[in-house]
């Protein structure tokens, strides 16, 4: 018995749907279709009433989740791709992110982004967007990277009062894989060492967290041992569990699938270097994916976000700095 | 554009209507007066930012305020003074939002007309137009999830907005939940300076209602009487089930989109047609005609809103201001989200 990512997702919205009379599912194909990945196959029937089809409006979806939390509700808004959500983007950044600030009132909204790249999904339907909502202030970004995680995290989301952007990794819905759902969890905030090293670390999320731990199982053969960071929330970002292991291995390389202008490989060097120099023996590095729209045919889209391959030589090179 | 009183068979129905009008009526001559205050503080340089009335608009304005009830839920826009005291506000929640008192709903994080009381119904708008349909929307969804019924929401909006991709989401998000959304246009001519020509080419706003399946309603909206009526109908219509209404409310802006707007583009033909006309007058001269009062009263009541709106800004004016080193400077509500403030 085996439960996949996408399944601990789908698992996670049928236990908030169960445990909490709140919560509600909108998203456009989410009810009898059972979603475009099926993350909601089967809720419609078990939860009648409680996950609905939405027409195609991304900002009327997010702006009416927005009035049902002010009104008492936990809504889980699924965006078909990640992509679509710039559509909502100024009910999420305008509206729901700002409503504690502005009026006190908590607005506990969970919404769901399939993002990431995968092979032939072309510039619309790959996209990385975790960056641009950290930047605005009032949400909490996620970026589970394992299947414990997406499950646990997702109900947490549910839990917390505040916006929650969900962002899962359509690359890992079918093969990763656990061999069961937790029963317990870490905390949203703290990131976890997904595997220890002394030479470098690795911070990173998301998908690529496992191309790191690939290249860290890789480079044992060379005599380097990589720590890997995890860091699970993007926002808020766990600068304290960073900063410990980059203590404790003098050099940083950071890794985002996302675009590299301002985004969570910046702010993690950012605060390393001005928090934690003297820690540094060699300049931080950072990989990120290249600054073109994600392209469609896959060999251009392998060279176009970092792999295992890519990661390797930019450790390789930080060990020699 | 005076009018008589038809359809109102009984005495006790008049005489009702007529309670009605001037109840209404007190309520655009508040909004006017607090208004003309804050306009007078902008001049001063006792406001920080923007100044935006409601001068023309006060007649629907009030008509939807007065047309919901306690429990209902309201998304006004910058012209809707009046009906935010109709459906609640205080004239002191207003005064501490545009002067910044902490003390105020926005506690000073917002301004002038960014105010409300979310969990009384009353959605403090955010600048992007049309953006407050859809979440009058979410309310009534969760209003039908809880298994409230009778619930009414109404949002506010101008000629502008209806060129929005949120009016059009929001719009026919209503339509195919069959929600009971009341959505008000004011066109009044211009959006900031861009006339309704280069707004949108359909034959009448009312038209683009008819492309999602909704009821509208038009009307001139400078008419108290038509206000009153039209507003209450398309209320009512949306309480007893039948989806959402649109109504569009022909009037045209006596003022600058704001304080510091001059206005100089608006065609001064428009100030000749019926619909031009001050509804403030227009009520004044309907009253006076069929003598539900007298220029005593009138003055009268102007006295009494001055009082009321003078009290307020003394009183807020002696507040203190808000103290940056007392601000939490947190945007979640879940502080062991909040960077920083962690356990480690």
């Amino acid at each position: 018995m085996s439960i996949t990512y996408l399944e601990a997702i789908r698992a996670a919205q049928a236990k908030a749907l169960e445990d909490d009379p709140r919560v509600f599912i909108y998203g456009q194909d989410v009810g009898a279709f059972g979603g475009a990945f099926k993350a909601t196959k089967n809720l419609a029937r078990e939860f009648p009433g409680r996950v609905l089809d939405a027409p195609i409006s991304e900002d009327a979806m997010v702006g009416s989740a927005v009035g049902a939390a002010i009104e008492g509700m936990r809504p889980i808004i699924e965006m078909q791709f990640a992509d679509f959500s710039v559509v909502g983007f100024n009910q999420i950044v305008n509206n729901a992110a700002a409503l504690y600030w502005r009026t006190n009132v908590p607005c506990p909204i969970t919404i769901r982004l399939p993002g990431g790249g995968t092979s032939g999904s072309g510039p619309y339907h790959s996209q990385s967007l975790e960056a641009i909502y950290a930047h605005y202030p009032g949400l909490v970004v996620m970026t589970p990277a394992t299947v414990e995680d997406a499950y646990s995290m997702l109900l947490e989301a549910v839990a917390i009062d505040d916006p929650v952007i969900f962002c899962e990794h359509k690359l890992l819905y079918y093969h990763l894989k656990a061999e069961k759902l937790p029963t317990e969890a870490m905390p949203t905030g703290k990131a976890r060492i997904a595997r220890a090293g002394r030479d470098m670390t690795i911070v990173t999320y998301s998908a690529m967290v496992h191309e790191a731990l690939k290249v860290a199982e890789e480079l044992v053969t060379d005599g380097i041992e990589v720590e890997v960071v995890d860091l699970r929330s993007i926002k808020p970002l766990d600068t304290d569990t960073v900063m410990a292991s980059v203590a404790r291995t003098g050099r940083l390389l950071c890794v985002g699938e996302a675009w590299p202008w301002g985004g969570v490989t910046a702010e993690v060097i950012a605060r390393v270097a001005s928090e934690g120099f003297g820690l540094l023996d060699a300049p931080p590095q950072r990989l990120n994916a290249k600054d073109t729209p994600v392209p469609y045919h896959p060999n251009l889209w392998a060279a176009h976000r970092p792999t295992a391959r890519s990661i390797a030589v930019a450790a390789r090179n930080l060990v020699r700095l | 554009m005076v009018q008589t009183v038809v359809d109102r068979s009984t005495v006790g129905e008049a005489s009702l209507f007529r309670d009605t009008y001037l109840r209404a009526y007190q309520g655009m001559l508040l909004a006017r007066v607090l208004d003309d205050k804050f306009a007078s503080l902008y001049r001063g340089g006792k406001i920080h930012g923007g100044v935006f009335l409601g001068r023309g608009q006060e007649a629907l304005s009030v008509a939807i305020g007065m047309g919901l009830r306690k429990g209902d839920i309201f998304a006004p826009l910058i012209r809707d003074a009046a009906g935010r005291l109709a459906f609640g506000e205080t004239v002191l929640d207003a005064v501490r939002t545009y002067l910044g008192s902490p003390l105020g709903p926005m506690r000073a994080r917002d301004g002038n007309v960014h105010r409300g009381n979310p969990k009384g119904g009353l959605l403090p708008m955010i600048s992007h137009l049309g953006a407050m349909i859809s979440v009058v929307n979410g309310a009534l969804l969760a209003r039908r999830f809880k298994g409230i019924q009778g619930t009414v929401g109404a949002a506010s909006i101008g000629d502008g907005a209806t060129s929005t991709g949120a009016f059009h989401e929001g719009l026919n998000q209503a339509a195919v939940e069959k929600l009971p959304l009341v959505l008000v246009v004011a066109d009044n001519q211009y959006a900031y300076s861009t006339p309704t020509s280069q707004q949108f080419a359909c034959r009448d706003l009312a038209d683009k209602a008819v492309g999602y399946g909704v009821q509208v309603h038009s009307l001139e909206g400078n008419d108290l009487q038509a206000c009153l009526k039209t507003a209450g109908e398309a209320v009512e219509k949306a309480r007893a089930g039948g989806g959402p209404q649109m109504v569009v409310a022909r009037l045209l802006r006596l003022c600058g989109h704001g304080e510091h707007d001059d206005s100089n583009y608006i065609d001064p033909k428009f100030k000749q047609e019926p619909f031009g006309r001050d509804c403030l007058k227009v009520a004044e001269e309907y009253m006076l005609h069929h003598k539900w009062a007298g220029q005593g009263a009138l003055d009268a009541w102007r006295s009494e809103a001055v009082q009321k709106v003078e009290d307020a800004v003394a009183t807020v004016q002696r507040e203190p201001a808000p103290d940056p080193y007392r601000e939490t400077w947190h945007s979640l509500s879940s502080n062991h989200l909040v960077e920083g403030q962690s356990e480690s």
